[in-house]
């Protein structure tokens, strides 16, 4: 107990005080003040490896800190494990959530918290059922408290972590990227219960990459950049150009750059494709031109694009590429005959984690590099550093490994593999996904680029700014099939979003 | 900038250099402790005793490359040996009968391989069940074909395979060496090499990468087949007959050297360099308490240790300083 901390009138919900953490080679976190009141919403922005996920790692208790001090109400605390997080009443709502799939919603909720009567081993399921119907209802969802958590939806789980956070009497919420998964309906969803807990007292400490939400539930706004805090400033007295500069450190130009879009002959084209739950779909793709493919989460763009690439099974219709009528059965042939997919989750479906760039990049084009039975180690590494500092991928070296690059840089190298393949057609699946501000204008470059080369692109996203910005046309998808193509003269945010919502029956069909 | 074609898995590199240490101080330790441990004799005696379990160990380490495992290599010794010494016995002229008979016993090998791969890539069921099935499968059929008794009475020719020397060296520590080499520079250096690390750190991202993971993972469970096959013939060879009950346990031993080599049983890391050290640092340890007079039992529990050990070491140095 700190007296001198006792006596000023009220100290904030949460504290930290010159807190250092130290990699080898980098200082993660650098001397970082912050602080967080009751009933507010504050902020944490700043690019990727600026040390945002570090600072929540420390209040969680995942990792220790090398020096500084954290306080709670004033008093000085010591968080060394999750467990001792959570008895200080800090719930973390992680990026990649940590509900055990097979378990039921109420397991999930009371896991590691099941109510019994000590020290008999049984669990008190009804009460537990009870418990957890009631944090249920206090967040104002309706979702089944004994379905398996594997059925519920990435909105549901969300919400099951919160109500896990809320039982267990959490005051300081931390958030890490909670919208990325969400479509626009269940973000506006999250933001009424956020709105609804900062107003019971509760302290939010929510980071994110986009900016539009910071502005819409931020009260406050602190920007890390290269483990330091360049800022802290109340949300209405800063913009959005400010905010950018301080974490990107420059001012940015415009976000989305300009293109001349001269459209030349067909690369790809389908006539009433039907695949799984796709119905019905044709479209067309020019050399030259990026079309957008709008839609709501599971309205089956990513399904569309495996179909495409021969990663899933067509099961009627005709494609044509470069002319030719083209049926890939599997994602080699796609890529033979130029086609390249970057999926939007990078780490699952791009890259083979224990390999380093220059193998990352080879590895769809190794018969490239033969010399005679062997690999020639020569040929690849030119390959590999030729493709590599044209995306001016970093670090520049090429045999360092995928895992230690930044999110744009891994989506480099995704592109640097199918442009050493010769790939005509980009398939992109939320190409900015989890991707920092200064990257993503990097990577729409690139795209004009491609384009301008007279390559095809589809461009699959939930960020409609970034399709509207970059799209010559863009495509919605709602249940599986098109709901309508709209040019860039007349695509608007309203007008996608028309399109993209199913027609009303049921209104929700939870399970 | 040139580099190696294997420098990236440079965290392999790392602990093959850590098992590498533990190996040299096994064999100095076991040098001052007995003064017959460092004669050539004994040292040739180490190689072709580790052979046997080294080769088997080397194609183990392509299947856990891939995530796998292969738990039918243990009883696959028996029914490749039984298969083997079986062919001698048809009476096919001498010249005809030997390449005939190791080759029917290589082919015993490679067809469980191919098996087990159909079974995993079809039907989906995982490489630890399918295995385990095979092993009991093939354990069970060797004792009724042969109704329990060893293949006796082979041609004396056949026993040579594992007593001859050649430049000095004994025939199984060739056959170890060459497989050796031959699943290094494979692993290193060629494509498929490259498909087996890919297919092991992420399927799903390989297969998006255009590869036929499918064929990768049957071709590694052929490949351990083979190899297992090829320790079967040794094996029947040195002890110049077929026996049902060969083998039992050789998947541990296997799975350990490999482990103990650095390879991570989650796929898509690890050599077969750090293999061959594996085996050897438990066949030098084995050789060593042989000479000390440990008690057999003890031995067993030595090694157990040793084994935990090794992989303790490994995983510390890899957290580094970050808390679990």
């Amino acid at each position: 107990m700190d007296a001198a901390e006792m006596n000023k009138p009220t100290p904030p919900l949460l504290q930290t005080h010159s807190i250092v953490k130290r990699y080898p080679g980098v200082l993660a976190l650098d001397h970082v003040d912050f602080q967080l009141n009751d009933g507010e919403v504050h902020c944490l922005v700043g690019e990727n490896g600026a040390g945002k996920t570090t600072l929540m790692h420390i209040l969680s208790g995942a990792i220790a800190p090398d020096d500084g001090k954290i306080l709670i109400n004033g008093n000085e605390v010591h968080i060394t494990s999750p467990r001792t997080a959570q008895g200080l009443r800090i719930g973390i709502i992680h990026q990649d959530q940590k509900l055990v799939p097979e378990l039921t919603v109420a397991e999930n909720i009371f896991l590691g918290n099941e109510p019994g009567l000590n020290p008999w081993p049984f669990i008190k399921t009804a009460e537990m059922h009870r418990m957890s119907r009631q944090w249920i209802a206090q967040i104002g969802e309706n979702i089944a408290i004994d379905l398996p958590v594997r059925l519920l939806s990435t909105a549901q789980r969300q919400i099951v972590e919160i109500a896990k956070a809320l039982s267990q009497q959490a005051r300081i919420f931390i958030l890490d990227e909670p919208t990325a998964p969400l479509t626009a309906r269940e973000t506006q969803t999250l933001f009424s219960l956020l709105k609804k807990l900062r107003s019971e007292g509760v302290g939010i400490i929510y980071i994110s990459h986009r900016l539009e939400e910071i502005f819409e539930i931020g009260d406050r706004v602190t920007v890390l950049r290269d483990g330091k805090v360049v800022s802290t400033a109340d949300i209405r007295d800063v913009g959005r150009p400010e905010l950018i500069r301080w974490m990107v450190g420059r001012p940015l130009q415009e976000e989305f750059p300009v293109r001349r879009a001269t459209l030349r002959k067909e690369v790809l084209r389908l006539e009433h494709v039907w695949s799984g739950n796709l119905k019905d779909i044709s479209l067309t793709v020019h050399q030259g031109e990026i079309l957008g493919l709008a839609g709501l989460v599971g309205a089956g763009r990513t399904e569309l694009a495996g179909a495409i690439f021969g990663a899933r099974r067509r099961d009627r219709g005709t494609m044509v590429f470069n002319k030719n009528e083209f049926n890939p059965r599997s994602p080699r042939e796609a890529i033979d005959a130029g086609m390249g997919l970057l999926p939007e989750d990078r780490n699952r479906f791009g890259l083979i984690p224990e390999m380093n760039i220059r193998e990352n990049i080879s590895l769809a084009n190794l018969q490239a590099l033969a010399s005679g039975f062997f690999l020639s180690p020569r040929k690849e590494h030119e390959a590999a550093v030729e493709y590599s500092q044209r995306l001016s991928i970093k670090p520049t070296d090429v045999s360092a490994p995928v895992q230690t690059l930044s999110g744009g840089n891994r989506q480099k190298v995704i592109l640097a593999r199918w442009l050493f393949t010769g790939s005509r057609l980009f398939l992109f699946d939320e190409p900015t996904a989890g991707i920092d501000v200064g990257a993503k204008h990097e990577i729409y470059e690139i795209m004009n680029q491609l384009a301008q080369d007279g390559c095809g692109i589809l461009m699959i996203s939930s960020e409609l700014p970034e399709l509207l910005g970059m799209c010559d046309r863009i495509m919605v998808m709602c249940e599986g099939a098109i709901a309508g193509v709209l040019s860039k003269e007349e695509a608007t945010q309203e007008k996608i979003l028309a399109l993209a919502t199913p027609p009303a029956k049921e209104a929700s069909d939870a399970a | 900038m040139q580099r190696k074609g294997h420098v990236s898995r440079n965290i392999s590199v790392l602990s093959e250099l850590g098992i590498g240490i533990a190996l040299t101080f096994e064999i100095i330790l076991f040098a001052v402790l007995s003064p017959y441990f460092l004669t050539a004799d004994n040292l040739l005696n180490v190689s072709l005793q580790t052979s046997i379990s080294a080769i088997i160990a080397i194609g183990m380490t392509f299947v856990i490359l891939t995530a796998g495992i292969d738990l039918s290599v243990g009883s696959l010794v028996a029914l490749a040996g039984i298969v083997t010494t079986a062919t001698l016995k048809v009476g096919l002229p001498p010249g005809l009968s030997l390449p005939l008979a190791m080759l029917t016993g290589l082919l015993a090998g490679g067809c469980s391989g191919m098996f087990a791969g159909f079974l995993i890539t079809k039907f989906r069921i995982t490489p630890f069940i399918v295995t385990l099935a095979l092993m009991t499968i093939w354990r069970g059929l060797s004792f009724v074909v042969t109704e329990g008794r060893p293949v006796w009475d082979l041609p004396p020719e056949f026993s040579l395979i594992a007593s001859v020397r050649l430049a000095g060296i004994p025939v199984p520590t060739l056959v170890m060496l060459a497989a050796f080499l031959i699943a290094h520079v494979t692993l290193t250096r060629t494509r498929f090499g490259r498909y087996v690390y890919a297919v092991g750190g992420n399927t799903e991202a390989a297969r998006l990468a255009g590869i036929n993971t499918q064929k990768v993972l049957v071709t590694v469970y052929v490949i351990s087949g083979v190899l297992t096959a090829c320790s079967a013939i040794l094996l029947a060879a040195r002890v110049n007959s077929g026996q049902p009950n060969a083998g039992i346990m050789y998947e541990l031993d296997a799975i350990a050297a490999v482990v103990v080599g650095g390879t991570s049983l989650f796929g898509g890391k690890g050599s077969v360099v750090g293999t061959l050290i594996g085996s050897f640092l438990i066949g030098v340890l084995r050789n060593g308490l042989n000479l000390l007079n440990v008690e057999s039992y003890v031995q067993q529990v030595v090694v157990g240790l040793v084994i935990l050990l090794a992989v303790m070491i490994d995983q510390l140095r890899q957290q580094g300083g970050s808390r679990p």
